[in-house]
């Protein structure tokens, strides 16, 4: 296992503070004094979490502001609309909140939000996002390695995926009322890849307790696969001894494969997938191969032709 | 004055009506420009709000014929030629986004795109083929090639909106419920047109039944 290299960040490319601290100011009217004393701490999207290590490595490439990040969304649970999930995700409540692990493991176990976030310090890691269809963002989350919590329940030998599923609920996801996917919605990885330091379960984003839209309470990022794979608002994670079926490979089997690695060689059977558009930026650059994390995680797909396994 | 029955003021009130509600579209991408609220990703949002509007006036001309027969207001076809140049001119912008801001004149990709991808495959040639549709849309054409000839090119217009549904539905990922109110709008506009073209074979005997 590689540990995590984390690529560093110039200070002065890190935020756009004015939006940060505009946003937090708002929230803070919103919910008013009395009822943030009667909360915790880190609870409500836009407040600070506390503790969080900076990212030590940082990306030549610029972040992508929050406000971009927060309101261009694909979260089909909250409508199929870029700016759908920004306008309906407020539904979404985030506590009480738990995740089960359960499965092919020797201690399975439900764990509660609080617990989970103070499981492994939260650190900072500014990752690059591309989407399959074709534009990207660099975004600075907030979160562990899933590695941190799949070894607290210690995966059996039979423990060869890991399979996520989201939060299923019509009443606080009005997208799901709509048949646009098979709910709730499911992705998978093999196990070495859910074990890879890279792979981040994240509660936060641009230091502040992840927005709904984004996939609050708690999400998944494999930053050198094609975004969907990266589940949202998780409620549960199986480990399992058969290549799961995620929700894109029943809705389009010859489009949406389990692996969906970025790769600018295998185009998506309708559109290319060799460039991309920065959000943000006006000329399209190349896609890198596994968006940019080859020297990371090519060596989990050697000798395995990826044309076939896209 | 009825509503079956237009004095030529009246008319002329009506087409600049249209002409400014069909600039609405435009002006409210121009000033999210301005304002710069087009959203994170503006080329997406004009690409795809001039294709939308293309698409709407395209089926918005193929209304007129059947709405006249229904309600036996002839002036509407007087509308028709103002709403399909419409249709042409944001198919028009639509190619342009896709030309200058998309590719940014990136022929290699551009030839790419409209072999291997099939709603380019479809697409581009349903946008070429509104061009002579566009440009023989005035009365001195009409006059030199007839009205029968002109007719029969114009026929034309059900590729180009069959073309445009299909390239729409092709494009999206998942979320058919857009293109699927277009393509049931366009299968029942054509289908009215079926109907009356297979009565009209039917008056004229050949499909009398023994």
């Amino acid at each position: 296992m590689t540990p995590y290299k984390s690529t560093s960040i110039k200070p002065s490319e890190i935020t756009p503070q004015e939006v940060f601290y505009n946003r937090r100011h708002f929230l803070q009217l919103a919910t008013g004094a009395a009822l943030a004393g009667l909360l915790p701490s880190g609870v409500l999207a836009g407040e600070t979490l506390a503790n969080v290590k900076k990212a030590t490595e940082i990306l030549p490439d610029q972040l992508t502001p929050l406000k971009d990040i927060t309101s261009y969304n694909n979260f089909y649970e909250f409508g199929t609309a870029k700016e759908d999930p920004a306008i309906n995700a407020g539904s979404l409540r985030t506590r009480p909140w738990t995740i089960a692990v359960e499965g092919e493991v020797n201690k399975p176990k439900v764990f509660d939000i609080e617990e989970l976030l103070k499981l492994a310090p939260l650190e900072e890691r500014i990752y690059r996002l591309r989407c399959v269809e074709a534009w990207s963002m660099v975004i600075p989350w907030v979160g562990y390695s899933l590695a941190e919590l799949l070894k607290r329940v210690e995966p059996t030998g039979n423990a060869k995926f890991v399979e996520f599923i989201s939060l299923e609920d019509p009443k606080q996801m009005p997208g799901q009322r709509s048949a646009t996917l098979n709910w709730p919605y499911r992705e998978g990885l093999r196990i070495d890849e859910a074990m890879q330091p890279l792979t981040l379960l994240a509660v936060g984003l641009y230091g502040e307790v992840l927005p709904n839209q984004n996939g609050a309470p708690i999400r998944l990022v494999v930053p050198w696969k094609y975004g969907f794979k990266s589940a949202k608002s998780i409620v549960k994670i199986r480990l399992v001894e058969k290549q799961p079926i995620s929700s894109w490979m029943e809705a389009g089997p010859s489009e949406y494969g389990f692996y969906s690695n970025v790769n600018p060689a295998v185009d998506h059977p309708r559109w290319t997938q060799a460039k991309e558009r920065r959000i943000g930026e006006f000329f399209k650059r190349p896609t890198l191969p596994f968006n940019g994390y080859a020297d990371q995680v090519a060596q989990l797909y050697a000798g395995m032709d990826l044309t076939k396994y896209f | 004055m009825t509503l079956k029955t237009l004095n030529n003021r009246a008319m002329a009130w009506i087409k600049i009506a249209v002409f400014l509600l069909a600039l609405i579209p435009l002006l409210k991408l121009g000033s999210g420009a301005y304002f710069d609220s087009l959203g994170a990703n503006p080329i997406e949002k004009i690409t795809r709000t001039t294709g939308y509007w293309a698409l709407s006036f395209l089926l918005i001309s193929l209304t007129v014929t059947p709405l006249r027969r229904f309600s036996g207001w002839n002036w509407l076809l007087r509308l028709r030629r103002i709403l399909g140049l419409f249709a042409f001119f944001y198919a028009s912008l639509h190619f342009l986004t896709y030309l200058v801001l998309d590719q940014f004149f990136d022929w290699t990709s551009i030839v790419n795109d409209i072999v291997k991808r099939p709603y380019i495959t479809v697409g581009f040639p349903a946008f070429i083929l509104l061009v002579p549709l566009a440009v023989t849309s005035n009365n001195r054409v009409i006059k030199l090639l007839g009205g029968k000839r002109w007719l029969l090119l114009h026929r034309a217009v059900y590729f180009c909106a069959i073309g445009g549904v299909v390239h729409y539905w092709w494009l999206v990922k998942k979320d058919h419920a857009s293109p699927l109110t277009f393509a049931m709008l366009l299968t029942l506009l054509l289908g009215i047109r079926l109907f009356y073209w297979l009565q009209g074979l039917n008056k004229s005997g050949l499909f009398t039944v023994c």
